[in-house]
C-alpha cells in the first residue's frame, strides 16, 4: 500500500469532502453526519469545485429525472462521471446509487452510466415507498463497511432500486418483495440505497469509514 | 425483512417537551435534545415532534428544536403541528426535519399535499388523519367534494384543529385521496381511542391500512405492549406511535422491541 506516513501526520489538512448540492431533501442530514464524525464538508455545485474535491458525496432524495436535469444544467454530469471512473472516493446515497446505472425506469431517464444496469421500480403488491428499517446482507467485504455486523438494520425510503447488470458488483442485498441491491462498493466507488445519515450509530460508522478512506486516498492519489 | 417501527411522540410547547416529565436520570426532562437522544439510545426507530405551541409568536421555537435535535440524533425526525404552507414545509426540512406532517391545512386545501410532495418528494410528506367514529353528534349537512364526503355507509369522520372540528369527510375516502395526491405515509389517530390506553382502534387501522398502498402509522390508545402487537397484527399497521406508555416510564422502547420480537414481529 505504501502509505506516506509523513503526509498522514501532516494531515491536519483533512481531505476536502464535497457534498453535491442539487437541492436534495437530505443535504442537511448528510452534512451534519459528516460533521459529527469530525469532517468539515463543503457544499458544491460547479464543475470547478468538483475538480478540487478530494472526495465526493452524492446525497440522494427525490426523483431521478429532476436530479439529472439539475446535474446537466450545472454541467456536472461529465465531471462527476470522470471523477468516479478515475477512482476519486465517491459515496452515493439512495438516488446517488440509482443514478450510477445507465438508465432509470423512473421517467425513463438516462443516468450517469458509470455502472451498466437499470434502476427499476419496486414490484407491485407491497407498500411503496419501502420505508423503514431493513437489513443489509453483505455479499462481499469492503472497508466502507468495516465494523458493521452482517444483517445490520439501516433506514430505507425509496420506490426504485439499482439493478447492476454485473451481479459481482453487488456488495449487499436487502429483501422487500424482491431481493434488491442495497449497496455497491468497488475500490473507491461506494454507494448505498439506505440512508446512513438516518441509521443511528452504524450509519455514522459508515461516514467515519468514508472519511478515513478519503484521507488514505488523498495521500496516495494524484488529485491532492 | 422490513421491520415494524416504534415511534415515540413528543409534544413540544415553546421549545420544551411537555410530556415525559417522570423520567429519572435526566438532568432536564423537558429538554428535547436530551429526550430525543435517550429515545435514540433506547432504540426508537423514528421520532415525531408535535408542535402544540398555541401562540403563533412562539412558532419559531420549534425550528430551533428541530435544528438542535437533528444535529445530535441521527434517526428520522418528523415534525407536525401548525404546518400550513409549502414555505412552512421548507423551513422544517431546512431545519433538519426528514418529514413533515400535514393535517388541518391539508383538509382545508388538499392541493397542498400534491404541491408539497411534487416539490419535496412524497417521502417527506406525512398526512395526519384524526378520525372519529360516526355517531349521533355527526352533523348531516356539509359542502364537501362528493369524492370524500361522508355517506350512509361511512364509519369514521375526519376531524381537524386538534380534534375539535367536524369536517364531514369520510376517513377512508380521505386516506385514499391523500395517497393519490402524493402523501408518502399516513399518521392515523383514533380520537375515540386516544388517551384511554385501552388499545388502538384496530378496525379503523386495518380499514385504512388496507385502503392505501402507503405505510400507515397507528396512533391513539396504546396502554400495554400487547396493544402494540395488536396494531401491527390485527390492525396491519406498518408502525406504531405511542406517547404515554413511554413518557411515564411504564415501558422502555427496548421492552416493546423484546415483546414484539417474542411474538414474531420483525423489529430492529
Amino acid at each position: 500500500m505504501g502509505i506516506n506516513l509523513r503526509r498522514l501526520t501532516n494531515m491536519a489538512e483533512r481531505p476536502t469532502i464535497a457534498v453535491i448540492d442539487y437541492r436534495a431533501g437530505n443535504l442537511r442530514s448528510v452534512l451534519r453526519a459528516l460533521e459529527k464524525v469530525g469532517q468539515t464538508p463543503v457544499l458544491i455545485d460547479t464543475p470547478e469545485e468538483l475538480k478540487q474535491a478530494h472526495a465526493i458525496v452524492f446525497p440522494g432524495q427525490g426523483a431521478s429525472p429532476a436530479a439529472m436535469r439539475v446535474l446537466e444544467a450545472k454541467g456536472l454530469v461529465e465531471p462527476l462521471r470522470e471523477a468516479i471512473l478515475e477512482g476519486r472516493p465517491f459515496l452515493g446515497i439512495c438516488l446517488g446509487l440509482q443514478l450510477l446505472m445507465d438508465k432509470s425506469e423512473e421517467g425513463d431517464t438516462k443516468c450517469l452510466g458509470v455502472l451498466p444496469g437499470t434502476t427499476r421500480r419496486l414490484p407491485e403488491g407491497l407498500k411503496v415507498p419501502h420505508m423503514g428499517w431493513n437489513q443489509a446482507h453483505f455479499t462481499q467485504a469492503h472497508p466502507i463497511f468495516e465494523g458493521i455486523p452482517q444483517d445490520s438494520n439501516f433506514y430505507f425510503v425509496h420506490s426504485y432500486y439499482a439493478d447492476p447488470a454485473d451481479p459481482s458488483m453487488v456488495s449487499a442485498v436487502t429483501d422487500y418483495g424482491v431481493s434488491f441491491c442495497s449497496a455497491v462498493a468497488r475500490g473507491n466507488m461506494m454507494a448505498m440505497q439506505f440512508h446512513p445519515e438516518k441509521s443511528g450509530d452504524l450509519g455514522l460508522q459508515i461516514y467515519a469509514n468514508f472519511a478515513r478512506l478519503a484521507s488514505e486516498a488523498m495521500v496516495e492519489s494524484p488529485w491532492k | 425483512m422490513l421491520t415494524k417501527r416504534i415511534i415515540p411522540c413528543l409534544d413540544v410547547d415553546k421549545g420544551r417537551v411537555v410530556k415525559g416529565t417522570s423520567f429519572v436520570n435526566l438532568r432536564d426532562a423537558g429538554d428535547p435534545v436530551e429526550l430525543a437522544s435517550m429515545y435514540d439510545r433506547e432504540g426508537a426507530d423514528e421520532l415525531v415532534f408535535l408542535d402544540i405551541t398555541a401562540s403563533s409568536d412562539d412558532r419559531d421555537t420549534i425550528i430551533d428544536v428541530v435544528e438542535r435535535v437533528s444535529a445530535q440524533v441521527f434517526i428520522p425526525l418528523t415534525v407536525g403541528g401548525g404546518i400550513r404552507s409549502e414555505d412552512d414545509v421548507r423551513r422544517m426540512l431546512d431545519a433538519g426535519a426528514d418529514k413533515v406532517s400535514l393535517n388541518s391545512a391539508a383538509v382545508a386545501d388538499p392541493s397542498l399535499i400534491a404541491r408539497a410532495s411534487d416539490h419535496f418528494g412524497s417521502q417527506c410528506i406525512v398526512v395526519a388523519i384524526d378520525a372519529k367514529r360516526v355517531d349521533d353528534s355527526t352533523p348531516v349537512e356539509f359542502q364537501n367534494d362528493r369524492a370524500v364526503a361522508l355517506d350512509p355507509s361511512s364509519q369514521w369522520e375526519v376531524f381537524t384543529h386538534g380534534g375539535r372540528r367536524h369536517t364531514g369527510i369520510d376517513a377512508l375516502k380521505w386516506a385514499r385521496k391523500v395517497a393519490e395526491l402524493g402523501a408518502g405515509e399516513i399518521l392515523l389517530t383514533s380520537m375515540d381511542a386516544d388517551g384511554h390506553q385501552q388499545g388502538y382502534d384496530l378496525e379503523l387501522t386495518k380499514a385504512v391500512s388496507e385502503a392505501v398502498n402507503i405505510p400507515v402509522i397507528a396512533s391513539g390508545g396504546a396502554g400495554t405492549l400487547e396493544h402494540l402487537y395488536e396494531a401491527v397484527e390485527g390492525g396491519k399497521a406498518d408502525a406504531v406511535l405511542a406517547a404515554s406508555i413511554f413518557h411515564y416510564g411504564q415501558y422502555r422502547i427496548q421492552d416493546a422491541k423484546d415483546y414484539l420480537a417474542g411474538r414474531n414481529v420483525p423489529v430492529r
